[in-house]
């Protein structure tokens, strides 16, 4: 499968990854959540794309689920949120911006290569496309370990599972009713976080979790 | 032989034509978007014509290397200009310097302007020099990395034959390709001083990083500074078209009519070139100096990704 | 030609106890210079005809030295370039301090060991058997011992010249050991021997380790760097250029020699170690010299990032030897000795520079200099050059090297193991860093000690140096010009040198049309630096013409501008401090934990604002000091055995000869 449907399928896995690097460098929350926004919208083009290749309509419907959900739903829930909480000031990186790209860049490497020794027979895009989306996984997780900002962390964890489904669809096959669990459980894990930063924010009065360790008298 | 020649001297002289005409494009849709009329599109080459029939006041301080200078950024910038296929490929002397080359070439046309702003001795000079080269510091490894993404992919660091890859069917969407386009392009932003990096328009001193460089200037020296940073503006403009917007750039060998095409094409991604450009600097605004280095650090990043996904697989 | 060479040498040799005899005339300086400077053409114009007219390699052996092994010598083309390289900076050293030695305040502690230290360093690319190369090499570190604390007044020197001795011994030690091991397959410690015998793949790491220590710690390889800012700016500054720009070449010579010619078939993952390092090096390097302002110092701190590039050369050479691509290898190893023989010229111009300064001014400090360019004009112009050469500007020929290290890169994906395909574009990209840093570094360096208004009286009052300093720069800037323009005919000398090392070399270059370079095929990239210069030259020049004709040519001069607060002091402009804040704070706070502390005195209050800057060594917080504290741990635990008991010295002498009988009885 070369040539441009192969070129394709590859720029919308590189902006995937290029996404999740432009998420590291965002400082701000709602350019963040904007960006989030856009991870979705390509995710849900990239999806599309495998439905019309693979010719598996169902994942036409996957696209959609991601499309409303995640580039509609719940980005306008997180503005709400960060309206309510009132928290439009600059994100706290435990690291530097440089040094989170510098290890997103490591992250990338090593998924690279982990990926391509262990699948040495298998078609070339399909491999090149699970490394994409192992790397989109680990930048997901580190953004949840470089951030302070409880937000920001449920983007990151969110951004990790869009490299799931983009993992998932690129294989073969993928029945809906697994993409509508995974998408339902999903939803439901926000609503949950979305309660606890309330609660949160109503007891301490930030939802800085450095606080809370200090809360809890674990940090002097 | 003579042909190529022509073209080659042809060319030359055109990129130093137009260069002025450029920057006032991108000035009056400037203005145009804040909803003033703006200079005329011709202004700019008022202004070097005004400027040269100046008398040139010299700082006391100042040394001859203040005088010559002028004309060494000058001849940089407009040898490196002179090499970056515009309508044709395969200039005469794309062989002497590949894209490498060009990039010293605007380094150390860079080198000497610093120099200036160092020379007369006081700390608006200073000021400029220091944040000068702490943005090459990042810009031009960024640029490195794009140029060996564009290597490997296109198998050879010359222009023209960079140029004429990326024209033909061969080349396809490529991951890489893309991230080396957004890099080129925050890199092309930072070289040319535009915003977010510097304010091409400013008068304070301390938001100032070229202008500061370039403060003692007058006369006949600030109207080559001038013409060469106009230089260098249609130079990155160039570089992006003939390497992501290939289409319409001839080969050695074509009729009089494709060439008439060619330069028509030309001109048309300069304008283009222009109004993005004058649309991204109206929309965003000018970063706090320490913002840059993490915008040029993310360029870098970003050109060493595409350097390393074109290592790991000839398909990225 | 061999009778020849060691004529030289013994005759370099014999100058020394001539100085001693000589000392105390004041024609002794200028004459035992003018005959070094003689005697190191006569040896380079020897070298150069032998590696041009190579043949066949010419050993002899000289009875000398241990009775069964005798002094083996042998000139191959390998040791014909560095000869030439050692010999040009010998020349031009000797040639500078004609002019230079008559500021030195104790000649007697300079003349007597600098013909030595030539003749040590001449020997050094000619030995041919473990014992003599061991020999020379420690002969060299101690006259340039000697001559790092010939000014000893200064407790700075003192500290200097031990931190020198201490790494230099730990360096020989670790190449003893290296060369115990290559000599244990057959016994035999000349060369030829060693190049026949192949050691296991085990013991032939560890040799690479062991080298890679020993001459790291002499060419400056981070970690190991750490004597080179102290020693090379001790030293008068004609010896710094020699130990800068000739003294390291030797080590990266004695690394060549083992690793590619001695060693034989190396291990893909040998190059990772020596590209890593050369990266690390070459950064580290770099952002050091932008933190000095102590021009020597900062100037020594450079060599550590060309060293840098150099071995990242070599790492390349080595990585496409080891996959069989002997052509990438020949490139790679073209551009690593290229650049040996580029830096040794600028590094010593610059070198020079910074003596001729000291010598006019009296100061090593760039906080103290400026408005140079009007008082020493020559030594400016010729400083310029080689600081423009070290930025790696075309068309110079800085440049090349750096362009041929790029080119190697571009050809390395075809190197097939993963962790290279990592690894190189990394390089790569420290590489762009470096060069990039570098020439923000010379920036400063011209911007703050040349331009601008004088800081001081003594910048001020300065005058030109002497006739012959200045001619010696500018031989040094013009061969920096030759090869910039003509890099061709260098690459075609060294082609005998690759194709002994690694069986191949680049393609015949003054065939090309033009005077082009081309490494691997014109239809992938080529360099005409002869052309660019033209046109560069041809555009100035029409330009100038231009303007002149259209444009008015009135002038005049006036103040600078203030911005409406006239202080005419030299104090507001930049430092050297000042200039380098930018990229100290990017780069600076997360390696150097750089700080900036200012103290603001109270309102009212009459004293000055001081603003101190903070940095931290890393290396030398996370090696050195651990090292230090625990040999003073263990010398304080072990000084008890300075003061036992007769009672107790006896019982320790007796435990150990028990112990002794013991083994000996024990053993099957």
């Amino acid at each position: 499968m070369h040539g441009l449907t192969f070129d394709i399928a590859h720029m919308l896995a590189g902006s995937l990854v290029l996404l999740s690097f432009v998420q590291l460098y965002q400082d701000r929350l709602t350019a963040l959540i904007n960006v989030f926004a856009a991870h979705a919208i390509v995710l849900a083009a990239s999806v599309a794309w495998q439905a019309f290749v693979q010719g598996a309509p169902h994942l036409y419907i996957t696209a959609a689920i991601a499309l409303a959900f995640k580039a509609v739903a719940i980005p306008y829930g997180l503005r709400r949120i960060v309206v309510q909480l009132g928290i439009h000031r600059e994100i706290e990186n435990v690291v530097g911006v440089g040094l989170a790209m510098l290890a997103g860049i490591g992250l990338v490497a090593l998924s690279m290569v982990v990926m391509l020794r262990v699948t040495p027979g298998a078609d070339p895009l399909a491999r090149e496309d699970l490394a994409f989306a192992l790397s989109i996984v680990l930048l997901g997780l580190l953004m949840m370990v470089t951030r302070r900002n409880a937000v920001s962390q449920v983007i990151g964890f969110m951004s990790l599972e869009n490299g799931l489904v983009f993992a998932a669809t690129g294989a073969k096959g993928m029945p809906l009713v697994v993409e509508i669990s995974v998408a339902f459980s999903v939803l439901i894990a926000f609503i949950v976080i979305g309660i606890f930063l309330f609660r949160i924010r109503e007891r301490f009065d930030t939802v800085d979790v450095q606080a809370l360790d200090e809360a809890r008298g674990e940090r002097p | 032989m003579i042909r190529d020649l022509a073209f080659q001297f042809a060319q030359m002289l055109l990129v130093l034509g137009l260069s002025p005409l450029l920057t006032g494009l991108v000035r009056k849709v400037k203005a145009r978007l804040l909803r003033r009329k703006g200079p005329p599109l011709l202004q700019p080459y008022r202004d070097l014509v005004r400027l040269l029939r100046k008398e040139v006041v010299l700082a006391e301080s100042s040394s001859w290397l203040f005088r010559v200078i002028p004309y060494v950024v000058f001849a940089g910038t407009w040898v490196a200009a002179a090499l970056v296929p515009t309508f044709r490929s395969g200039l005469l002397f794309s062989w002497t310097a590949d894209l490498i080359a060009i990039i010293a070439l605007l380094g150390s046309a860079r080198f000497f302007l610093a120099l200036a702003g160092m020379d007369v001795g006081t700390s608006f000079g200073g000021i400029g020099s220091s944040r000068e080269v702490m943005i090459a510091s990042l810009a031009e490894p960024a640029m490195l990395m794009i140029v060996f993404t564009l290597a490997l992919i296109a198998g050879s660091t010359q222009l023209s034959a960079m140029a004429a890859f990326m024209n033909s069917p061969e080349v396809g969407l490529r991951v890489s390709l893309g991230l080396g386009m957004i890099a080129l392009v925050m890199v092309a932003i930072a070289e040319n001083a535009r915003i977010p990096v510097d304010n091409p328009a400013t008068h304070l001193e301390l938001t100032m990083v070229h202008e500061a460089m370039v403060l003692e200037y007058s006369g006949r020296h600030l109207a080559l500074i001038e013409l060469s940073s106009y230089l260098k503006l249609l130079l990155y403009v160039s570089l992006i078209a003939c390497l992501f917007a290939p289409w319409g750039i001839t080969t050695a060998n074509a009729e009089p009519a494709q060439l008439a095409i060619a330069v028509v094409a030309y001109i048309g991604k300069l304008a283009a070139g222009g109004v993005l450009l004058a649309l991204f600097e109206t929309s965003i605004a000018k970063m706090r100096v320490f913002r840059v280095p993490q915008f040029l650090g993310a360029a870098l990043m970003l050109a060493l990704l595409a350097t390393l996904l074109r290592f790991v697989s000839r398909s990225f | 030609m061999t009778g020849g060479a060691l004529a030289g040498i013994v005759a370099l040799f014999a100058l020394g106890p001539t100085a001693i005899a000589l000392s105390g005339l004041r024609v002794a300086s200028p004459f035992i210079y003018a005959a070094c400077l003689a005697l190191a053409l006569a040896l380079g114009t020897n070298a150069l005809v032998a590696l041009l007219g190579f043949t066949t390699p010419i050993a002899w052996t000289v009875p000398f030295g241990l009775p069964w092994l005798g002094a083996h010598f042998a000139l191959d083309p390998l040791s014909a370039f560095f000869l030439i390289v050692v010999n040009i900076g010998a020349a031009a050293a000797s040639l500078f301090a004609i002019g230079y030695g008559r500021h030195e305040d104790a000649p007697g502690r300079v003349l007597p060991f600098y013909p030595v230290y030539l003749a040590a360093m001449n020997l050094v690319p000619l030995a041919a058997d473990a014992f003599s190369f061991l020999v020379v090499w420690e002969f060299m570190s101690l006259t340039s011992w000697a001559l790092v604390i010939a000014h000893h007044r200064d407790p700075e020197n003192l500290r200097a010249g031990l931190v020198y001795l201490l790494m230099a011994s730990f360096g020989t030690l670790a190449l003893l050991l290296a060369f115990g091991l290559l000599a244990s397959a057959g016994g035999d410690y000349t060369f030829e021997a060693m190049r026949a015998t192949h050691l296991g793949p085990g013991l032939a790491a560890l040799v690479l380790i062991l080298v890679l220590i020993g001459t790291g710690s002499k060419a400056g390889l981070v970690p190991l760097h750490a004597w080179l800012p102290l020693a090379h700016p001790a030293a008068p500054s004609h010896v710094s250029a020699l130990m800068s720009g000739v003294m390291t070449k030797l080590a990266v010579y004695a690394f060549v020699r083992i690793v590619f010619d001695l060693l034989g078939s190396p291990a893909w993952w040998w190059s990772l170690i020596v590209l890593a390092l050369g990266g690390v090096t070459a950064v580290m390097g770099v952002l050091y010299a932008l933190m000095q302002h102590d021009l020597k110092r900062l100037l020594a701190y450079h060599t550590v990032e060309n060293i840098g590039i150099i071995f990242i050369g070599l790492g390349l050479a080595l990585a496409f030897q080891a996959h069989g691509m002997p052509n990438a290898a020949a490139l790679g190893l073209t551009a690593a000795l290229l650049h040996v023989f580029n830096h040794s010229v600028f590094k010593s111009l610059l070198f020079f520079g910074s003596g001729a300064i000291l010598s006019a001014t009296g100061e090593r400090d760039m906080e103290k200099l400026g408005g140079l360019i009007h008082r020493m004009p020559h030594t400016a112009v010729l400083v310029l050059i080689g600081c423009m050469a070290i930025s790696a500007l075309p068309p110079l020929n800085g440049f090349v090297s750096e362009w041929l290290t790029l080119q190697a890169i571009l050809i390395s994906p075809q190197l097939p193991s993963w962790g290279l395909k990592l690894m190189i574009p990394a390089v790569g990209a420290t590489l762009a860093l470096s060069a990039a840093l570098a020439a923000a570094c010379f920036v400063k360096v011209f911007g703050v000690s040349f331009l601008g208004r004088p800081r001081s009286p003594q910048a001020a009052n300065a005058h030109e140096v002497e006739r012959s300093s200045v001619v010696a720069m500018g031989v040094l800037a013009a061969l920096c010009f030759l090869a910039g323009i003509l890099p061709g005919l260098f690459i075609d000398a060294l082609a005998p040198v690759t194709q002994a090392l690694v069986n191949d070399s680049m393609p015949h270059q003054s065939s090309i049309a033009w005077l082009s370079i081309v490494p691997i095929a014109e239809s992938r990239s080529s360099y005409n630096g002869l052309l660019v210069f033209a046109f560069i030259l041809s555009s100035g020049m029409l330009a100038a013409y231009a303007i002149h004709r259209l444009a008015s040519d009135k002038w005049r001069k006036g103040p600078a501008w203030d911005c409406g607060f006239p202080n005419a002091d030299p104090v507001t402009q930049y430092t050297a401090s000042s200039f380098a804040q930018p990229i100290r704070r990017v780069f600076g706070s997360v390696v150097f934990q750089a700080r900036e502390i200012g103290e603001m005195p109270l309102p009212g209050s009459m004293a000055p604002a001081h603003l101190t800057v903070r940095l931290r060594d890393p290396i030398w917080d996370a090696c050195y000091a651990p090292v230090a504290g625990i040999v003073s741990f263990l010398s304080e635990r072990l000084n008890v055995l300075q003061f036992l008991t007769i009672r107790r010295y006896l019982s320790l002498v007796f435990a150990l000869l028990v112990l002794l009988l013991l083994a000996l009885a024990a053993w099957p």
